[in-house]
């Protein structure tokens, strides 16, 4: 190829931005799915399932995702699995979100205020009818900010998804330069263009942490 | 469930009732018991165990010993069926807690709805009607947070009734209101005893004690130190209550 940054380029920087939304909503589904049953394990009424999540959180947390991607991709080949790049990525990066967003989530919970569970139990509510129509409807309002906030660490880590031939923005921008060999220009259209997916964002994720700063009375009473 | 009458049975005895928090003896063989129709009163210091021996009467602590049967329940027994217990038992707590999220009619309704598969229009109509006895039926459709401390804690009442208990059990519900906010929820709670409900409450209004409850119970050090009826709030015989009494109503 070589030459000139054109509009076939463009396209193919504009697929690859795609390719990060498409992953980033993978890995929001799959490790929200995944996190959610990590949030209610890691506060079971039984403690082996307590532990074996708790367990599990740490050694992901303690993991780089650069790790993790390889072990998903190379790992699972060495064992015979051949998995696509998109299997591998989405995968890894499913495991990766869970950990953090079970944690987020967990925290969200315990933060409704005890009182709370107690006043129904004092009404004979099941252990799942507490949880489902009196902690889960005030712990999503106090964890919307947080996870909107941690959506942007996702797009951005999508990214490292490019080490197993992924092709999302940051590949496809490494493969644009490969034959235009103008790396500060089209990484800097790739930088310009993460901002632009996570600035929103972040813009978002600050105003309704503003919004659930003066409704913060409605979660504690008295 | 547990459906049998238990006519000239306790609705509440607890016997012998031992409770520690670590090394801290917080019920020390504690006694008494309510019967249908009765009113008592659980006074004492803070500290002294009377929010505990409440609290284990609906089991929200468990005894390390002694005897605790409610509307047949045997609340002492690890196998205790908590929900039935629950049903026949309404709470009260000092800090209200309405659920934020819902309007004052959902609030009622919920358990009614989920624990005795009440149809909606049905718990709708016992809604309007517990918020009645508590003289909020405009707060309807109101949010917790509209509601003023005093209209919450009568919320709260509300909704216990709306299971229809057979005992309540009201723990400090005034002590987070001031005076004019205490004395609706005092009134409110005045009538259920005219209709005869049976209680149990922990309480630092003496004159209200002295002017509702059947019997008191003086707490001291984690045991019953003087118990009787209201007039023992004006003729106390044991020093420790005489000068509870005497505190008590230098503060108010």
């Amino acid at each position: 190829m070589g030459g000139h940054l054109n509009i076939n380029h463009l396209i193919f920087l504009g697929q690859g931005a795609l390719w990060t939304i498409g992953l980033s909503v993978i890995a929001l589904i799959g490790g929200g799915i995944v996190g959610f049953v990590i949030a209610l394990a890691r506060i079971s009424p039984l403690k082996s399932v307590r532990i074996a999540s708790a367990v599990y959180v740490q050694l992901i947390q303690g993991t780089p995702l650069l790790v993790i991607l390889f072990l998903g991709y190379f790992g699972l080949a060495a064992i015979g699995l051949q998995v696509s790049p998109l299997a591998a990525a989405g995968a890894s990066l499913t495991l990766y979100v869970a950990a953090y967003l079970g944690e987020i989530w967990r925290g969200c919970i315990q933060s409704v205020p005890k009182p709370q569970w107690e006043a129904a139990e004092g009404l004979a509510l099941s252990r799942t009818q507490r949880m489902m129509k009196v902690i889960l409807p005030q712990a999503i309002r106090i964890a919307t900010p947080p996870t909107v906030g941690f959506m942007v660490q996702i797009v951005k880590n999508t990214s490292l998804a490019s080490v197993v031939g992924f092709v999302e923005l940051m590949r496809s921008g490494q493969i644009v330069n490969n034959s235009l060999f103008e790396p500060f220009a089209i990484y800097a259209i790739i930088a310009v263009t993460y901002f632009a997916m996570c600035y929103p964002l972040s813009l978002f994720s600050q105003r309704l942490e503003r919004r659930m700063g003066r409704g913060r009375s409605n979660l504690a009473p008295a | 469930m547990q459906q049998k009458p238990t006519s000239s049975e306790s609705i509440v005895s607890l016997r012998d009732v031992q409770k520690s928090f670590g090394p801290l003896r917080v019920l020390d063989g504690v006694s008494f018991s309510v019967e249908r129709g009765e009113v008592l009163a659980l006074i004492g210091r803070s500290g002294s165990g009377k929010s505990t021996a409440l609290r284990c009467i609906d089991r929200f602590e468990k005894v390390d010993g002694g005897e605790i049967v409610v509307c047949g329940h045997r609340v002492d027994r690890p196998d205790v069926d908590l929900r039935a217990l629950r049903q026949d038992v309404g709470i009260v707590f000092q800090s209200y807690n309405l659920f934020p999220h819902l309007t004052i009619e959902q609030n009622i309704t919920l358990a009614p709805c989920a624990v005795k598969g009440l149809a909606t229009g049905e718990a709708k109509d016992l809604a309007r009607k517990v918020l009645a006895q508590v003289g909020l039926e405009e707060k309807l459709h109101a949010y917790p947070e509209q509601l003023s401390g005093g209209q919450q804690q009568r919320a709260a009442i509300a909704r216990s009734l709306a299971m229809q208990p057979k005992v309540m059990l009201f723990d400090e519900v005034t002590s987070a209101l001031d005076p004019e906010l205490t004395g609706e929820v005092l009134k409110v709670i005045e009538q259920l005893a005219a209709d005869g409900m049976t209680m149990v409450m922990v309480t630092h209004e003496m004159g209200f004690a002295k002017g509702i409850a059947d019997r008191i119970v003086f707490m001291h050090r984690g045991k019953v130190h003087e118990t009787g009826p209201a007039s023992i709030l004006t003729s106390p015989t044991t020093p420790e209550l005489t000068q509870f009494v005497g505190t008590g109503n230098l503060k108010s």
